[in-house]
């Protein structure tokens, strides 16, 4: 999940050491297609792929998170969800996530339980505690806002490293860090978005900002990721700033302190849980 | 007061003959001026939106724009397809044409949403679950049960049926919401072309399907087309008109290139003035092109006419032109006062565009005064003036016995003229103020045409509602929903009414779905978490750019309802509309009312925001005119009794317009003060000659009449004609607003003319009887000073 991604403490690695290593490791096999035969795109899906697997073995994560949601005319509203993600198997799925509303009150205790895929429509089910029912989520679109916010539910599903083609723009300064900046290209269909740029810091090789350009290749949203903290290795941004170029509405997402190694596994994940939350 | 004015005229034989000694320079340096000032221009736009009409603190603007800040701007376009060969819309190839606009669409330059039967998120159920996708995935490659079964879908949803296709599914349409950046003007310019082009890209693909393009876009588009056809018809017209009258009054070429260099020079100035302020030209304000060159003509009529009466008498040529700034410097200056003054009184308009065009208007008169007492004696010394010999007994002749038959009826003239100016202005209050910014244009400009070919289909004027729930995620309380369900059906049942969109339905649809589509589900769910877990679950599955955000507010504690009006609906019933509206929240739920907002509630009080704002404006404008006249006549008396002659014709030409149309838009709170100030200008000249007669040459007042007829009779008919031709001009443009005041105008200057002569001898007649024991008095006065 983009929302906390991962870190690198070996700082005076070089990107060439690195990505030797990220290579020897077996599981870690480079989707051809996604990686593409240009030096550009393959430069771009590279460091993509090490910020991307840089954390893998965290297994599963916990976090509070708080929404904050404002419109152009200075409304405000807030809405809070626990967020549990099991670390995918391999780089041919994607995670495992689920949503547990907090508030507002009258959401409180609907869940949304994720099985993310590469290419293919996500799996999503909801679980309604006014209706005590399952529901299954069959559409193919998960491009839409996500509870009313600026974000879109395939936002948080975007490091998913073969989810796109890449292209290497160049270096960049940015907040006084020198930034890898890279742009990709969604490979799935009914994507909401042509294009996303994001800027990599070369320094914990993080993305510190991604744009996201809608159907007519304009600048859609900006989400500034900020305030990373390290766990044990694993670094995790913990407020996320989205802001709508065209509409002027704006949504911060905030986190609290990450749980890892949680002990949990795939049975977790199951539709099944979902009646059994509480 | 005598030697004020031989002070005054000694200045203007000073000026005269200074600029004639110097009159290379004063040439020179006026082209130079207007060329620096004139460069300017350049930086002229035009606005190309609507609100341009509407000032900062107009309450109607400001719900307007609180309403789209909490849930989306409102322009559009509306892409209207009618089969050329009725057939039905669905069928898979009409279909695959709207598919293909709905797709394209998302790319048209600032497009952030696109609603059709196409991509409208159809919902249902298998078993346990929810199926959210486009009412027709694959647009052209439907079944024929499937087109069916869609049509019976589209037809059975309220949310599509009256607003994206007709109850006959005959016709359907594409909507597409733009969020301009505005940062440029070229903004709506370029989303309209690309528009017209993706619309002509798929007529050629689908030539049975005619596809007609309105909305807002459209409309803010077209503001700025009417001012360009207005610049390439209206202006190489009024050029024409000078160069023809010019000739005509004054009968030489090189007296008319003079006139036509001085009106030149004095849009310029005006322009440059207006590009160097930053103005950017909307609405009536490029008028102030044409009224400049009908005003600024005026002042060079009247004084090559005296330059030419006096040659003709035997002056030479420099002599002539020194001895007509002479006679016409006072007049020439207080009609440019006076008109100056009913222009800069438009400052007090809620329209900032008529704020533009007083002020431009008054710049361009301000240059035509100084000009016309500089530049144009100086170039009439340099041209020669050729003086045909023309017997003018004729028309002295004519004008004497005009004189001579108004003296001998004035009392029945009177009456006449009182009566019937009084039957006009009783009908005024008949008058119906009418804005509907469709019939802004004429159907020389797209906007009107095509909306004008659909608006039977679809209606045409929203109504936005923000209903308020009270509290955050109080959309979702049962009792809530319910009032909002009541609002709906009352909103459906109101005669001016032809589609809503309110997410009751929305409620409504889902909790069928989520209880196996049965159809005894197709209410509103009684658990407020119920409901808001549906709306969770519903936003959860819709796709990029079709969320619920413009339709419920981001704390979800109010929602927003859209009524749209049929087409043809009157300013009238608008209001009703309006009226009917608030009665109903505050009978049956004052808690939840949002006011009815939108660009046509806008333009629905306009004129009446207008009118109020003018009253001020007008008033003020009245009494400084009515000083200036006392100035000019030296006379309080007189003065008070021109006012009779300047504000009557106004009034008159208000009844008349309530007699012969009967309906006006938010133009007519401008027309009162500006045409106060130009009409002013023949009662100027009237009473000044009928003045001097009385006092220095110590004439009857029936003399007097005749002396006023005979010396400025034929300049005021001359006058009357200009400026008729020139407001005649306006009432060609493509911009109602523009049409109204140019007719309005014009029926005033020619109701002035008619009064001045018909009904001001026998006003003053009147006085001079009742009071002939003061007058004597205030003669011997004049006399003694003199």
């Amino acid at each position: 999940m983009l929302l906390h991604k991962n870190p690198f403490r070996a700082k005076t690695l070089t990107f060439a050491a690195m990505t030797a290593l990220i290579s020897a490791s077996s599981a870690l096999a480079d989707d051809p297609a996604a990686r593409g035969d240009t030096p550009e795109s393959q430069k771009g899906y590279d460091i993509s792929a090490r910020s991307d697997r840089s954390d893998s073995g965290y297994g599963d994560s916990k976090v509070d998170a708080r929404m904050v949601l404002r419109n152009r005319a200075g409304q405000e509203t807030v809405r809070n969800f626990s967020f549990t993600t099991l670390e995918k198997e391999t780089e041919d799925v994607g995670d495992k996530s689920l949503v547990v509303f907090q508030s507002p009150r009258d959401v409180e205790g609907t869940a949304l339980l994720s099985h993310a895929k590469i290419l293919d429509p996500d799996d999503q089910w909801l679980f309604l505690p006014a209706l005590k029912r399952v529901k299954r989520i069959s559409s193919s679109n998960k491009s839409g806002a996500f509870v009313g916010s600026e974000f879109a539910f395939e936002d948080f599903t975007i490091t998913e490293l073969n989810k796109f083609t890449y292209n290497y723009v160049g270096e960049e300064e940015l907040d006084g860090m020198t930034m890898d900046v890279i742009e990709r290209f969604p490979r799935y269909e009914k994507s909401g978005y042509t294009k996303q740029k994001s800027w990599v810091d070369q320094d914990i090789f993080q993305a510190r900002k991604l744009e996201f350009y809608d159907r007519k290749g304009e600048l859609l949203k900006t989400l500034i990721l900020s305030d990373y903290r390290e766990y044990d290795g694993v670094w995790r941004a913990h407020t996320l700033s989205m802001v709508n170029a065209q509409t002027g509405k704006q949504t911060d997402l905030v986190y609290d302190t990450y749980s890892f190694k949680n002990g949990l596994d795939a049975n977790d994940f199951q539709q099944g849980i979902l009646t059994r939350l509480r | 007061m005598a030697n004020a004015r031989n002070r005054l005229d000694d200045f203007a034989v000073g000026l005269a003959t200074w600029v004639i000694r110097l009159r290379w320079i004063v040439i020179l340096a006026a082209i130079a001026g207007a060329l620096y000032v004139g460069q300017n221009a350049q930086k002229l736009e035009y606005s190309n939106n609507y609100r341009t009409f509407f000032s900062e603190d107009n309450p109607e603007l400001k719900n307007f724009e609180e309403f789209q800040a909490t849930y989306t701007k409102s322009d559009n376009f509306l892409f209207v397809f009618v089969p050329k060969d009725d057939s039905k819309v669905f069928i898979n190839r009409n279909l695959e044409a709207i598919g293909q606009l709905t797709e394209e669409a998302w790319r048209l330059p600032f497009a952030t949403r696109v609603d059709s039967i196409t991509n409208f998120q159809y919902t249902y159920a298998i078993g346990d679950e929810l199926i959210v996708e486009d009412l027709v995935p694959e647009p052209g490659a439907t079944s024929p049960q499937g087109l069916l079964d869609k049509e019976a879908a589209a037809l059975a949803e309220p949310l599509l049926n009256g607003q994206l296709i007709t109850s006959d599914a005959s016709v359907t349409a594409v909507n597409v919401v733009l969020t301009y950046p505005e940062k440029s003007l070229t903004e709506v310019p370029e989303a309209v072309a690309a528009a017209r082009a993706l619309r002509a890209q798929i007529e050629e693909a689908y030539p049975d399907l005619e596809i007609y393009l309105t909305g807002t876009s459209m409309l803010n588009n077209a503001f700025g087309e009417a001012i360009q056809s207005d610049f390439k018809t209206l202006i190489p017209l009024m050029i024409g008109i000078i160069i023809v009258t010019t000739i005509i009054a004054v009968r030489s070429v090189s007296a008319t290139f003079a006139t036509l260099s001085l009106v030149i020079l004095s849009t310029m100035f005006a322009m440059g003035w207006a590009g160097f302020v930053g103005i950017k030209l909307a609405g009536p304000s490029p008028s102030s092109v044409i009224v400049i060159l009908t005003l600024a003509i005026a002042d060079s009529i009247h004084i090559l006419m005296s330059a030419r009466s006096s040659m003709r008498a035997g002056m030479a040529q420099r002599e002539a032109i020194i001895e007509s700034i002479r006679i016409n410097f006072l007049a020439v200056s207080i009609t440019s006062l006076t008109t100056i003054v009913g222009f800069l009184s438009l400052n007090f308009s809620d329209s900032p565009p008529f704020h533009d065009f007083g002020n431009i208007s008054a710049v361009g008169i301000l240059a035509a005064w100084g000009l016309s007492l500089t530049f144009l004696p100086a170039i009439l010394s340099v041209v020669p003036l050729r003086v045909k010999t023309v017997d003018e007994s004729d028309r002295g002749s004519f004008l004497r016995g005009f004189a001579n038959f108004v003296i001998a009826n004035n009392r029945k003239l009177f009456v006449v003229m009182a009566a019937v100016s009084a039957a006009a202005i009783a009908m005024i209050p008949t008058i119906e103020l009418s804005d509907q910014f469709r019939k802004y244009f004429d159907p020389r400009i797209e906007f009107r045409s095509d909306t004008d070919a659909v608006i039977d289909y679809f209606g045409f004027y929203p109504m936005e509602f923000s209903v308020k729930a009270g509290e955050p995620g109080g959309v979702s309380d049962p009792a809530f929903l319910e009032k909002l369900e009541e609002f709906t059906e009352w909103l459906r049942a109101h005669p001016s009414v032809v589609h809503v969109y309110s997410v009751a339905d929305i409620m409504k649809r889902l909790n069928k779905n989520l209880n196996e589509d049965k159809p005894e589900y197709y209410s509103l769910p009684e658990d407020r978490d119920l409901s808001a877990q549906y709306l969770l679950l519903f936003e959860l599955s819709l796709p990029y750019g079709l969320d619920l955000n413009d339709r419920i507010n981001i704390d979800k504690s109010s929602t927003r309802v859209t009524a749209t009006l049929e087409g043809e609906i009157s300013t009238k019933d608008i209001r009703q509309f309006l009226k009917d509206s608030d009665a109903w929240f505050d009978e049956n739920a004052p808690e939840i009312e949002g006011p009815a907002t939108g660009p046509q509630v806008m333009f629905t009080f306009i004129a009446q925001r207008n009118v109020e704002s003018m009253v001020t404006g007008t008033s003020i404008a009245i009494v400084l005119i009515a000083f200036i006249m006392m100035a000019a006549l030296r006379s309080f008396s007189m003065g008070l009794l021109s006012m009779v002659p300047n504000g009557l014709p106004i009034l008159s030409a208000f009844g008349v317009w309530a007699i012969l149309v009967g309906e006006v838009g938010f133009s007519v709170a401008a027309v009162a003060s500006l045409s106060l100030g130009i009409v002013i200008d023949d009662t100027v000249h009237f009473l000044t000659k009928y003045m001097r007669a009385r006092r220095e040459k110590g004439l009857s007042a029936e003399d007097s009449i005749r002396y006023a007829f005979e010396t400025v009779g034929a300049a005021i008919i001359f006058n009357t004609i200009i400026l008729l031709a020139g407001f005649l001009v306006l009432t060609l443009s493509a911009f109602k607003i523009n049409m109204e005041l140019g007719m309005l105008t014009s029926l005033t200057i020619a109701i002035a003319l008619v009064l001045d002569f018909l009904l001001l001898p026998g006003l003053l007649l009147m006085t001079a009887r009742d009071r002939k024991g003061t007058e004597a008095v205030s003669q011997g006065e004049s006399h003694a000073t003199a």
